[in-house]
């Protein structure tokens, strides 16, 4: 069987930022590029399967990105997937969720996939939407926040456990083929061995437009998604009053504070 | 395309009470454009639950009969996407919660709806919606807007909108769905693990670690501070996925909420939106970060730039 694990390269802003010059969004020079958090547990969910079933399971990492996103893929090639693929092409640019879950679900098509696996959110935007628009694409069966997974390669169903609010979960079974987001806490991610990143490097990674996978202009970027960011700002918040001083000075104070509000 | 449709949530045969506060969010709307609120109500024994949303500002509650009585993806999207073929609404509005997060891009994708998530302001500027919602851990906001699009799925941020208590007079119908193939099955509900040597949900003053503290070696200085000091020791979510304590001690939305604490501290978290879902309300909140920018900074009432090791150590000299 073959798995399609969905990867994104998130930004995380550096303390002091600015926004880009149209006003829609942050000047990428103050990005900070890494690997979004939930997908290295939902590589880890897909890397464990293949493991535990020699032989049988496939899995081919995918993301959409320009060409800083190749990092990801390099990253999921050390930890072992068997293939990485990255879509990009100008026209992609401005794609919403929605827009990018229909390319993944192309890859998924193309590849045969048996299963998708997606982070349940991403900790740029945090829409918690591409995972199961992909289902939604494919019309596939799809669990939302996984934080359990139990499967045997080729069975109709896999059990899975779903996070609800308050620690309280929802064990379900769900028809294959599916597409499961997988919410943090899953496994514990493995490192890459220094082997892992060097072999890594000198591999291939197949690289597709969107005119590769069918879709035609339209069907990506702005004119291809189902909302559009107008307007970034920096919020006004409520601050704290700050407690300067030395760590001393600074402790001092809160003790003061502790203790009076426990008197 | 007009009138706003609102899909109560209900998890047991209970409201979740995150409706109210969306039905609060479709009366403010209503109030901009003059539209009408209508609250659907998916489930096998949809009469308790149409009950408990006959609040102010309602107009038409609407029981939809399925074969389930919680969420089900494919019951739930299928019952929904009938009810916007059928009604029409201008605006979908649901909670930001799990069971939302498991259908609600599918329905708009699916029919080419707008879609808008995690949603915690919504107006009209001219004829279109505008929705505003955060982007880089809070630090930034986004002005979304749906080009093109008579319909807009919008999934509302809880703890936002002040939930309407008051009683309404709302008319009542049934509303037949189309039967859907569930391809999911609930097995069972699992109960959070039992609440451990304590309950932190009883706890009046909290010290609570996140990430800062760096490693599972250092849990144990943190926990004698907090017994020092007095405070119930709480964490944030990756603590508590990593091992290094308890999950009853786990405060934010798959956690607890510390709903009698007067005073918290916060060490080493930088406050994400599911962390401050457990913990925002709390009065006197106290925020330690080696991160001037740090979110926990916008809700604390004192803020501490400093690393939580140098203040541990000097805080419980003050304690002995």
């Amino acid at each position: 069987m073959k798995i399609v694990v969905a990867i994104k390269q998130v930004a995380a802003l550096d303390e002091d930022f600015e926004m880009r010059e149209d006003g829609r969004g942050v000047d990428p020079d103050f990005f900070e590029l890494e690997i979004n958090e939930w997908d290295e547990f939902s590589l880890e969910t897909a890397l464990q399967l293949k493991e535990a079933n020699e032989g049988q399971v496939e899995v081919v990492a995918v993301t959409v990105g320009d060409d800083d996103a190749e990092d990801v893929l390099r990253a999921a090639l050390a930890k072992g997937v068997d293939k990485a693929i990255r879509v990009w092409d100008d026209e992609i640019e401005g794609s919403d969720a929605s827009a990018i879950a229909r390319i993944l679900a192309k890859v998924a098509e193309k590849e045969g996939a048996d299963m998708v696996f997606a982070g349940a959110l991403s900790s740029d935007h945090s829409f918690a939407q591409t995972g199961v628009s992909i289902a939604a694409n494919l019309d596939w069966s799809h669990v939302a926040v996984v934080n359990g997974f139990e499967y045997t390669p080729g069975a109709a169903q896999a059990t899975v456990r779903r996070e609800l609010e308050g620690g309280v979960e929802e064990e379900i079974a769900v028809n294959t083929p599916c597409v499961l987001t997988i919410q943090l806490g899953i496994n514990e991610p493995r490192y890459a061995s220094l082997r892992g990143i060097k072999q890594a490097a000198a591999l291939p990674i197949e690289e597709l437009s969107h005119a590769d996978l069918g879709l035609d202009d339209d069907q990506v970027g702005e004119a291809g998604s189902l909302s559009r960011v107008r307007r970034m700002f920096t919020p006004e918040k409520g601050r704290a009053e700050m407690i300067e001083g030395t760590a001393a000075e600074q402790a001092a104070r809160i003790a003061e504070i502790i203790k009076e509000l426990r008197a | 395309m007009s009138g706003i449709l609102v899909v109560a949530e209900h998890r047991d045969g209970e409201l979740r009470p995150i409706t109210l506060e969306v039905i609060a969010a479709a009366s403010a709307l209503k109030a901009e454009k003059g539209q009408t609120v209508t609250v659907a109500v998916i489930g096998s024994n949809a009469d308790q639950i149409a009950a408990a949303v006959n609040v102010a500002g309602v107009d038409e509650i609407v029981k939809v009969a399925v074969s389930v009585d919680n969420f089900q993806s494919d019951i739930y999207e299928s019952a929904v996407a009938a009810l916007i073929a059928d009604r029409s609404p201008a605006v979908v509005m649901l909670p930001h919660s799990i069971d939302s997060w498991g259908y609600a891009p599918v329905l708009a994708v699916k029919a080419g709806y707008g879609c808008g998530t995690d949603v915690f302001a919504l107006t009209y500027d001219g004829d279109d919606l505008v929705a505003t919602r955060a982007a880089y851990a809070e630090k930034c906001h986004q002005e979304i807007d749906f080009p093109g699009k008579d319909t807009v799925i919008i999934t509302l941020r809880g703890n936002t909108f002040k939930p309407v208590e008051e009683a309404g007079s709302a008319s009542v119908s049934d509303f037949s769905a189309p039967g859907a193939d569930a391809r999911t099955q609930s097995q069972r509900f699992i109960a959070p693990e039992g609440s451990g040597e304590v309950d932190i949900t009883q706890a009046e003053f909290m010290m609570s670690v996140g990430r800062g503290i760096q490693e599972e070696d250092n849990v144990e200085m943190f926990a004698e501070l907090a017994e020092t000091i007095g405070a119930t020791l709480g964490c944030s979510r990756p603590v508590a996925d990593a091992g290094w304590l308890p999950k009853y001690r786990q405060v934010g939305q798959s956690g607890k909420v510390v709903s009698n604490c007067s005073l918290y501290v916060a060490m080493g978290i930088s406050g994400s939106v599911q962390h401050q879902a457990g913990m925002k309300h709390v009065e006197n909140i106290i925020a330690v970060n080696t991160d001037p920018e740090a979110s926990i900074f916008s809700i604390a009432k004192y803020g501490v730039v400093a690393d939580v090791f140098d203040i541990e150590e000097e805080l419980k000299s003050h304690f002995e």
